[in-house]
């Protein structure tokens, strides 16, 4: 018996074991758990009274489905509930520091109900009122708006120059260390420099945004590009494609997945650096929210805040991830 | 003055500059092959016989020693020197339709898009994967993505044919039938071909010529062994053949005794 065909064979013996585990066993595993929650609770729709659950491998495919879910999302929902319960009953004290959720409710009541305050749809498009006095909602499409004009400049400028360094030794061994260096400064440090720069507050938060969110762009664009397989390349040599059919027909598409990566952690950035970028422009954006409500003391309102910070970078860091997945598979 | 060949390597070296210094991997190859010949290049594994197909794409430039194709010298690769890679090389984000239609935009610029596109099938229909002409390699076999690389290599007309071990990475069945659907295209297009395999009988089944390469560093051509096999050749009737047979002991003669495994020896 030759060496590879014992390893085959080994193989083979330790893939079989599971294969033969009837599936069905291991659901009942997940039952209990996921059974203790109301269905409703879960998600899940109720099934008929009548009929009595039929056993686990004949359910049909859209029940199944929704138990799926319910399992997937029950641990999230009870973490969330004991988190809640376990700092209601930490903070609950009058003399506590930090507000319990009871009171973040019940002090920022009016920020959390009417966070669309001062904005207002029509044929013209979105409005939002000037001034201090806009609810929640309002202050994060403006702070929005800010990260879309910065990170949109990063996207493309990072891109480029990504490419820049990947294609060119000379150009990486050039930059590469001044990105290397720069990309750890963190978002605040820019403000002065910006501040200096630019002499506005517009601009130098737009500079802010943009120069937190290009690093990570540049890098994995650069990685993707030095790693576009050496065949791919042999291709666009033999065909001798132009350069611009060489980078549109192989080296963009053969990037993409790190381009994305890159682009997907940089939205991620430059979420992040909308605080400092506010603290520079005042007025609007829910960096200056967050400040301003420091400063007046109103600390539930920047606990309010906070989570809808999270929940809106929350939901750029899927966009992205979305259109590069969909990107990546049109090609 | 002696007639020009078709394709001529004239006095081909290859030396690589490494840290322990100068790795001569190639040493006075001399190569001439006539147009519509099917060359074989055997040896064993690092004897440089990937590298010195890449100098004849162009994708190596030799130290010394120049290539000619019907009078030019190469200095470059292009699509007149097209290359059916051992892993395919298709690229996955296109349609076999469009790995194939890439190569026919590089080699019919004058032609119009209708006649390209025609083109493109005409080829397909070649390799028998017209079928699958908007699928993503992704979707398709081995063996059915190295058909369409056939394809994509064939469609260019180019001069000289190059096989990097085409089917390198086959199940022998698999192998087999692509074997057949190459002298299959041979037959009607009679290309000059120089593949690279480490099989025997591939060698002889395919090929006019079989070119053995000693064992590296400084591997050179030792042995050149023509094949005397009546075409079209039946897989299972050649082999029976005595000139099969003769063939096919010279070239294990030349690989397993005159120039046996360099790792083998080591051991």
């Amino acid at each position: 018996m030759t060496a590879t065909s014992v390893l085959a064979t080994a193989i083979e013996e330790s893939a079989s074991p599971p294969t033969s585990v009837p599936l069905p066993e291991s659901v009942p595993a997940m039952n209990p758990s996921a059974d203790s929650i109301p269905a409703s609770a879960r998600g899940v729709p109720e099934t008929d009274g009548n009929s009595p659950a039929p056993p686990a491998p004949a359910l049909s495919p859209l029940f199944e489905r929704a138990r799926d879910i319910a399992a997937s999302i029950l641990p999230t929902f009870l973490m969330l509930v004991l988190l809640l319960a376990v700092w209601e009953i930490s903070c609950s004290t009058q003399e506590s520091d930090l507000p319990s959720p009871s009171r973040v409710w019940s002090e920022s009541y009016e920020v959390i109900v009417h966070p669309l305050k001062g904005v207002s749809f029509d044929s013209s498009g979105l409005k939002i009122e000037d001034g201090g006095d806009v609810g929640i909602a309002g202050h994060i499409l403006t702070s929005l708006e800010r990260v879309a004009i910065g990170y949109g400049m990063s996207a493309v400028a990072g891109v480029a120059l990504g490419i820049l360094i990947g294609q060119s030794l000379f150009a990486f061994r050039a930059l590469d260390p001044l990105f290397q260096v720069l990309r750890t400064v963190p978002p605040l440090a820019w403000l002065p420099i910006s501040l200096a720069i630019f002499q506005q507050a517009g601009p130098s938060a737009i500079f802010l945004i943009f120069i937190t969110a290009i690093w990570p762009i540049i890098l994995n664009t650069a990685a993707g590009v030095q790693n576009i397989p050496p065949t791919y390349r042999n291709v666009g040599r033999v065909l001798a494609l132009s350069p611009l059919r060489y980078l549109m027909r192989i080296m963009l598409p053969a990037t993409v997945p790190y381009m994305f990566t890159g682009l997907r952690i940089g939205v991620g950035m430059s979420w992040l650096a909308i605080v400092a970028a506010e603290m520079v422009q005042g007025g609007t954006g829910i960096g200056f929210f967050i400040w301003d409500s420091y400063n007046s003391s109103l600390l539930t309102d920047t606990i309010v805040a906070l989570i809808w910070i999270g929940m809106v970078g929350f939901s750029l860091d899927r966009i992205v991830g979305w259109i590069g997945r969909r990107v990546a598979r049109q090609g | 003055m002696k007639q020009q060949a078709y394709l001529s390597l004239e006095d081909i070296g290859v030396t690589f500059q490494t840290r322990k210094g100068p790795f001569t991997a190639l040493q006075n190859v001399d190569l001439a092959i006539d147009k519509g010949q099917f060359v074989a290049l055997i040896g064993h594994s690092g004897c440089g016989k990937s590298t010195l197909l890449n100098i004849i794409a162009g994708l190596v430039k030799p130290t010394r020693g120049v290539v000619l194709l019907d009078g030019d010298v190469i200095d470059r690769p292009g699509p007149d020197r097209a290359v059916i890679f051992q892993d395919h090389s298709l690229l996955p984000w296109l349609t076999v339709e469009e790995n194939v239609r890439l190569a026919v935009d590089q080699t019919k610029k004058g032609a119009s898009k209708a006649e390209r596109r025609e083109w493109v099938l005409h080829n397909l229909e070649l390799v028998h994967m017209a079928h699958a002409a908007t699928k993503r390699p992704g979707e398709l076999s081995g063996g059915m993505k190295q058909r369409v690389g056939i394809a994509r290599a064939v469609a260019m007309q180019p001069r000289v044919l190059l096989m990097d071990e085409p089917f390198g990475a086959l199940d022998a069945l698999t192998r087999a039938s692509l074997q057949d659907a190459v002298m299959e295209i041979q037959a009607k297009l009679n290309n000059t071909v120089v593949m690279i395999t480490h099989d025997v009988d591939e060698a002889v089944l395919l090929a006019d010529r079989v070119v053995m390469m000693t064992n590296g560093p400084a591997a050179t051509i030792g042995e050149d062994l023509a094949i005397d096999l009546a075409r079209p050749r039946n897989r299972i009737e050649a082999a029976e053949t005595p000139a099969y047979i003769h063939a096919r002991q010279a070239v294990l003669h030349f690989l397993h005794q005159r120039y046996s495994n360099p790792f083998d020896k080591a051991a």
